[in-house]
């Protein structure tokens, strides 16, 4: 069954990809971040759903806008109390984008991994993006969110904390993803968000530098401290839906590079760009 | 105070602190998880086998640690003898003893 089912994922690999969208630490922006990957991607013509793993605490409805309109949820599709289009939420604004809402049960065991594939293998069917967004921590609910996965986004606040626990949540991908058993490399991508650059100047805060050091994968995309963020959220706007900002921009970026849209361009192209040259004065003159 | 201010350590950044930080913590993350190192706990029972032959010694005077500075490792071996000296040699005589018979 695996193996038919990989050889069905390797013919079709332009039609299907899961993403996970990780980083171990909480509130580091993985929700924001599922929704405005998810809704950049849709609105570029890609069928995408985005699928909420953190299963008893769920949030990506709020933050897509479709929290009134929850009536099945993953746990229910896994039980098959319901099937995909019963459950799928339809995006109000956005044509492609779809969310497959986490279930607010307490149990934790409610996501099995035969479940998850089932419900995956289903969604690969219909959609060309599969956006997972992983709940915090290293437990059953993340571990499902990154097993499936073709690629990973790992998000990183520029702070001390976030930084060991994207390294931790690396060390997870290359060992605990089906990939890992399959002796496959997973894609990784690095973006940085919360990003301030007048404290990276100031020497206040781990520049884009530092971070790529440690963690030494490649970088999708940098988005800075916006207000853009919360505005976005208390409107249940995904950032990318809503008016233009600098986060918006960011994460406009980020997906052109996921999709591999303007290779010629080098990440250092695009992110002098975003940071409008001001990065010469982030070199210390040390 | 002014001294300290001219060789730099008074205004030192905290993000290279955090920096600094990081890269320790780190590769000692990655070495607790790293496959590479799962003859760690073997090697030590191994060596307290060896040891016990000569030195009567307890699990916990023994300390296996391995660190990663950049391209290379470094493995450091703690081992804490007993202060009394003769159990060595009552222990080499045990031994050969056994050899003769």
């Amino acid at each position: 069954m695996g193996k038919s089912e990989t050889s069905n994922k390797d013919s079709g690999k332009s039609e299907s990809k899961v993403i996970v969208v990780t980083s171990g630490k909480g509130g580091v922006g993985k929700t924001t971040t599922s929704a405005a990957i998810g809704a950049e991607l849709a609105q570029r013509g890609y069928k995408t759903v985005v699928v909420d793993f953190d299963i008893g605490l769920r949030n990506l409805d709020l933050i897509m806008g479709c929290e009134r309109r929850v009536i099945y949820d993953f746990v229910n599709l896994i039980h098959g109390d319901a099937n995909l289009s019963q459950t799928l939420i339809k995006d109000k604004r956005c044509e492609n984008l779809f969310i497959l809402p986490a279930s607010q049960t307490r149990d934790k065991d409610a996501l099995t991994t035969e479940g998850v594939e089932k419900v995956l293998n289903e969604l690969r069917q219909e959609f060309q993006f599969i956006v997972c967004d992983s709940p915090a921590g290293i437990e059953r609910g993340a571990l499902m969110a990154l097993y499936f996965a073709d690629e990973a986004v790992i998000v990183t606040n520029p702070e001390v904390s976030s930084v060991r626990d994207s390294d931790r949540i690396i060390g997870v991908l290359n060992s605990r993803s089906r990939k890992s058993e399959q002796n496959q490399e997973m894609k990784k991508h690095l973006l940085i968000t919360r990003y301030m650059l007048n404290r990276v100047q100031k020497g206040e805060m781990l520049s884009i530098e530092d971070v790529q050091d440690i963690l030494a994968i490649p970088l999708l995309g940098v988005i800075p401290e916006s207000t853009a963020v919360l505005n976005a959220s208390n409107n249940g706007v995904p950032v990318t839906l809503d008016n233009q900002s600098d986060a918006k921009k960011a994460y406009q970026h980020a997906v052109s590079e996921l999709l591999g849209v303007k290779k010629d361009d080098s990440n250092q192209g695009w992110a002098s760009k975003l940071l409008g040259g001001l990065r010469l004065f982030s070199r210390s003159p040390a | 105070m002014s001294i300290f201010t001219f060789l730099g350590l008074s205004n030192r950044k905290s993000a290279q602190t955090a920096r600094e930080r990081l890269q320790i913590v780190v590769s000692h993350q990655r070495m607790a998880e790293g496959g590479d190192v799962d003859f760690l706990p073997k090697l030590r029972n191994e060596l307290l086998t060896v040891i016990s032959k000569y030195v009567k010694i307890e699990k916990d005077q023994i300390n296996v640690q391995l660190q990663r500075q950049g391209s290379c490792s470094i493995l450091e071996l703690n081992i804490t003898l007993p202060t009394n000296p003769t159990k060595i040699n009552d222990g080499l005589t045990e031994h050969t003893s056994e050899e003769k018979v």
